[in-house]
């Protein structure tokens, strides 16, 4: 698998990175490496196995439908970098 | 008696006992780590005058004192997090993070009487074996501080070490308990995947992230276990003890027994060495270290078998694909929006999420958010996300198979004992690859301990791996205490660390510390 | 060449649930700004999500009803964008293992019966609002929202006109109003509807490329929405120019709908299984006791009516129109009511003082047995019909005693025939005008008498007591 700088640029764009001019070409490099490293995995055939995303058979955990009192307001927005009384702000939103 | 010298357990019963006061104990703490933080960095805040605070309200109630644990100064790791106390993960982009709630584990240890010292260092969002990627500054080794104590939950293992606190509580991902653990001579573990509440710990990697303790010694860990251990229903991945009341299916586990099962008797139990463990890359010092502690452990009357291991090469390949696959969808929410840190200067909203994240996070935080989001995004998932999971499969499929031949596994649990400052940060692949003994464990979900076996001729610790099957705590809590029945290994100390070695970071200091110690 | 709309449809329902999907923050309508929210459903760090047991049981209970096979293992995928109004930048939803899948819905339209495909039914979280400050001019993040629990609702490409659409979604809404799993209030925003349509010429198999239409909010939009689009890709390809496969919106105002932004077509989800979540596996005995709590649907109700009482299918329709009307007739029936004369009631005056209150069925006070006791009142003759009215504006909001009300304002019919003789006689010895007309041949005089002998009686006789009466006085 080859890691070009498009790739870096599109990864970075997905993530909301900035990969700057300088480090670009290291990181295409360090990513190749470490890929191309990954492929070991390629040696293994897992034609039959069924990909596992939990290792135990744990299933059906659920809630009662009951309401718990939300927290206070000022609790949530007390971390926030740039709320006001009532919300969190951002930037102008299109649309 | 010089408190320092004991143990957590030892602590709790002077306590009961009115020997010493709770206060007194804490106040011992709060020296050595005014004392020693200086030049080891092992804390991003103290908490100094809330934990004296709490040891005196726990002192008016010593009598009825609860638990072997009631009363005994402790710290955490700063990715669990504290209300109200600061919980960075050693990041910039939470640097002025200050949750509303308490995570399951600190409100776990809070019910046996727990006294926080503060927030630990580590690699930034656990992501590293060093300690040396935190924004706040490496963790040094108290063995020697030009070494890294290794990580993430570096500043755990050297706060232990070192006396500040006689145990902590840390997070293991791929190793991340274990390794540095080793590398700084206490003994730490990460239990079965689920048994302890993984509400309010920050993930890093979801499926993998498991809470656990480093302590001065095996009984400790068994000790600080029991407390942590119990289902949570506000975490669905977490398991139900056999008495309660649960819809689901799947495991049952019993739980908090484990400090009465420390009987030191292991005649007759089979510890598999698995050959695949001892190969090439492993250090000549390290292989004989672990190799005499088999020796020691079949003196108890064990029984020693070999056994092969040939899918370890895959499990670190396979770790950081999962692990960055999910860190990377699990540090998406860090933006700059609803809590932590937000870049100064942008234009709009896409500017304002990438200037934030660009500069909030750490080199090795956005190379692993990289690499996750490459091995998700369309046109690689299956070759790189999907195969993954079915690696994972493998292994643990492999471990199964193993455990029909032995009860335990005895391994290394790093190549080498501690590297030298910076050693690793320039190679990022060889820092992955050294992870090679830990990260399958974690794959599998199994439990995993790492204990103090000897000292190299540089006179750094080295640590012996013990992996149980599911739930097999017990066992590996039992073999290393019959181990360290036989050996003191456990008991050896760094020399204290002197206060006036310079600071190892410029960024040290008030404002991103902000503990009211420093 | 005459040209061939296709469309298909994603339609968004939120859940009826007390709590979100997966935290205990309630669900209702409105709220100041972030007042619902707790950390999990802020995406604080170190939280995770627990699902809702009644988001499952409403899922797989619309997937029943919609005919769909139910997936006995099935879990959470995370979609991963950024977007201020997701506060974990991914939102969890099911790709790989959608709880539900192969479903069909009949329809009936103008051009007659059809079947609709549904491809998909799956669970998923709400995302939040963000309002514009024009003073500020910044976007306010309100997060009510976040993790209210939705079915996404995804049609294979069957509908080729509007009106098949809309009658889709008439019967989709009240498919799930009678299961109750959800109000679809389209104004509230529980009902969302997104819109894919190409066009082809008339004949072929191959479909052209689609369109995906937003923010339509009401039928009429949808209806609007989709002729003006297939109109605008049959001109784009007259004119030889090829339809681009993008979001657009539709504009209320203009009209009209619009690309959005291309940065928001071309996107890679990154979808992987939701760590947090471990699967779903539903046993056999799960799903047969929600299939035996299904309750009776509009359309069975009709056929029902019809069939058991005789009703023509005009009243089967305004009475089954609302699940709580339905509920009202089946109760005066069981209670004896006429059905006839119980369905006369509910589209007369029921629905007559729901509207005049501006009021949903669902609200109304009036109960089956206040009802029916009114209706009984009549039959037996101890009411006259337009007494009865009264009572029913009297009772009807508080849903009031029938008997007491009669009683205290004396209302009950005089059925005594040697009293209503008597008065008539009255009437006829103090009338002697009209008498002399009626005996002149004037028979309005006749009404003028009845109207008096009514007046004297308070309104309260039988109208043919009286006239039989007074007739009888007259040329007996």
């Amino acid at each position: 698998m080859k890691i070009t700088a498009e790739l870096i640029d599109y990864l970075a764009g997905l993530s909301r990175l900035e990969v700057q001019e300088g480090e670009r070409q290291a990181m295409t490099a360090e990513l190749q490496r470490i890929v191309a490293y990954m492929d070991v995995l390629n040696r293994l055939d897992t034609t039959q196995v069924e990909p596992v995303s939990h290792v135990f058979p744990v299933k059906n955990v659920l809630r009662e439908d009951e309401v718990i009192p939300s927290q206070d307001r000022a609790e949530l927005l007390a971390g926030s970098p740039a709320p006001d009384q009532e919300a969190f702000l951002v930037p102008k939103t299109v649309e | 008696m010089e408190l320092r010298e004991l143990t957590a357990l030892e602590l709790g019963a002077a306590i009961r006992r009115g020997e010493v006061s709770i206060v007194e104990a804490a106040q011992t703490a709060l020296d050595a780590v005014s004392a020693q933080d200086g030049a080891l960095n092992a804390f991003i805040t103290v908490t100094g005058a809330r934990a004296l605070e709490r040891a005196e309200a726990l002192q008016a109630g010593v009598r009825d004192a609860q638990g072997p644990l009631y009363g005994v100064p402790m710290a955490i790791k700063d990715n669990i997090c504290t209300k109200g106390v600061k919980t960075t993960c050693a990041s910039r982009i939470l640097g002025d993070f200050t949750p509303p709630y308490d995570a399951a584990a600190v409100d776990a240890l809070a019910r046996a009487g727990a006294v926080s010292l503060g927030k630990l260092n580590m690699d930034e969002f656990a992501m590293g074996s060093t300690s040396e990627t935190s924004f706040y500054g490496p963790v040094r080794n108290p063995w020697d501080l030009g070494r890294a104590p290794g990580g993430s939950s570096g500043g755990a293992a050297a706060a232990v070490a070192a006396g500040m606190g006689w145990y902590a509580i840390g997070s293991d991902t791929g190793g991340s308990i274990r390794q540095p653990a080793s590398f700084c001579g206490v003994t730490g573990i990460k239990p079965t995947y689920g048994t302890v509440s993984r509400y309010g710990l920050i993930a890093y990697a979801s499926s993998l992230d498991q809470i656990g303790p480093l302590c001065r010694d095996a009984a400790d860990c068994a000790a600080v276990l029991d407390a942590l251990m119990g289902h949570d229903r506000r975490d669905a991945t977490s398991l139900p003890g056999p008495r309660s009341r649960w819809d689901g299916s799947g495991p049952r586990v019993d739980y908090g027994h484990l400090l009465d099962g420390l009987t030191g008797d292991i005649r007759g139990m089979k510890i598999g060495l698995p050959v695949d463990c001892f190969g090439d890359g492993l250090d000549g010092e390290v292989r004989s270290a672990v190799l005499a502690a088999a020796e020691v452990l079949k003196g108890r009357g064990a029984q020693l078998v070999e056994l092969p291991f040939p899918v370890l090469p895959y499990a670190v390949p396979a770790y950081y694909i999962i692990a960055c696959a999910e860190a990377s969808s699990n540090l998406s929410r860090f933006d700059g929006v609803k809590y932590g840190w937000r870049a100064e200067e942008y234009d709009g909203l896409g500017d304002l999420y990438c200037k934030t994240r660009t500069q909030g996070f750490g080199a090795e935080v956005k190379r692993r958010i990289l690499l996750g989001t490459f091995v998700l995004s369309s046109g690689y998932y299956d070759a790189y996300y999907k195969k993954a999971l079915q690696v994972k499969a493998v292994i643990r499929d492999a471990f199964d198979r193993v455990f029909e031949q032995c009860d335990l596994l005895l391994t290394p649990v790093a190549p080498t004992a501690a590297p030298r400052l910076g050693e690793s940060l320039s190679d990022p692949l060889q820092m992955y690859l050294s992870d090679v003994y830990t990260v399958s464990v974690n794959l599998a979900g199994l439990p995993g301990l790492s204990m103090p076996c000897g000292l190299n001729g540089d006179g750094l610790p080295v640590g012996a791996q013990l992996i149980g099957p599911h739930f097999g705590e017990g066992a590996l809590l039992n073999a290393a205490h019959a181990f360290q029945l036989e050996t003191d290994w456990h008991r050896k100390r760094p020399p204290p660390a002197a206060a006036d070695a310079e600071p190892p970071s410029a960024l040290k200091g008030e404002g991103l510390c902000g503990g009211d110690l420093k | 060449m005459t040209w061939e709309t296709v469309i298909g449809l994603e339609t968004h329902v939120e859940l009826a649930t007390k709590t979100k999907i997966f935290c205990g923050c309630t669900t209702e309508f409105g709220g100041a700004p972030n007042t619902h929210c707790c950390p999990v459903c802020i995406g604080m760090p170190g939280t995770l999500p627990v699902l809702n047991k009644k988001v499952l049981e409403f899922a797989v209970k619309a997937g029943l009803a919609l005919n769909c096979a139910i997936t006995r293992y099935s879990k959470f995928d995370r979609k991963n964008y950024f977007y201020p109004d997701l506060p974990k930048a991914y939102q969890i939803s099911q790709l790989y293992l959608p709880i539900a899948r192969d479903g069909a819905v009949p329809i009936h339209t103008g051009a007659g019966d059809k079947t609709i495909r549904i491809h998909e039914l799956h669970m998923e979280e709400d995302a939040g609002k963000l309002v514009h400050d024009p003073w500020t001019d910044q976007t306010r993040a309100d997060y009510n929202r976040c993790g209210v629990p939705l079915i996404e609702i995804v049609t294979e490409p069957d509908f080729r006109t509007a009106d098949e659409v809309v009658a889709y979604l008439e019967k989709l809404k009240e498919t799930l109003q009678y299961l109750g799993v959800s109000d679809c209030k389209m104004q509230e925003g529980s009902l969302r509807c997104d819109v894919n349509l190409s066009v082809r010429p008339m004949g072929t198999e191959e479909l052209g490329t689609r369109t995906e239409m937003k923010n339509l909010n009401s039928f009429k939009a949808i209806a609007r929405a989709i002729d003006y689009e297939a109109k605008r890709q049959v001109e784009l390809i007259g004119e030889g120019k090829r339809v681009v496969q993008e979001t657009r919106r539709w504009d209320e105002n203009k009209d009209a709908t619009y690309a959005m932004r291309s940065k928001e077509n071309a996107q890679d989800y990154r979808y992987f299984p939701e760590p947090d979540l471990p699967p779903i596996e539903l046993s056999e005995e799960y799903l047969d006791g929600l299939r035996a709590a299904q309750p009776e649907l509009a359309q069975e109700k009709r056929a029902r009516y019809q069939a058991n009482y005789g009703l023509p299918e005009y009243d089967c329709r305004m009475i089954t129109s609302d699940r709580a009307l339905a509920a009202l007739f089946e109760g005066m029936v069981e209670l004896g009511a006429p059905p006839k004369q119980g369905a006369n009631w509910i589209m007369g005056e029921v629905l007559g003082a729901l509207s005049a209150r501006g009021m949903e069925p669902g609200a109304m006070k009036l109960t089956a047995p206040t009802l029916a006791r009114l209706i009984a009142l009549v039959g037996e003759g101890r009411l006259n019909r337009n007494t009865a009215v009264k009572v029913f504006e009297a009772v009807f909001d508080t849903d009031g005693d029938v008997d007491a009300y009669v009683a205290e304002h004396g209302l009950e019919q005089v059925n005594d025939d040697g009293l209503v003789r008597e008065v008539c006689q009255r009437v006829l010895s103090s009338n002697p005008r009209s008498l002399e007309d009626y005996r002149g041949g004037k028979d309005k005089a006749f009404g003028f008498l009845v109207g008096q002998a009514m007046r004297e009686l308070k309104g309260r006789a039988n109208p043919q007591a009286v006239n039989a009466a007074l007739r009888e006085l007259l040329d007996g």
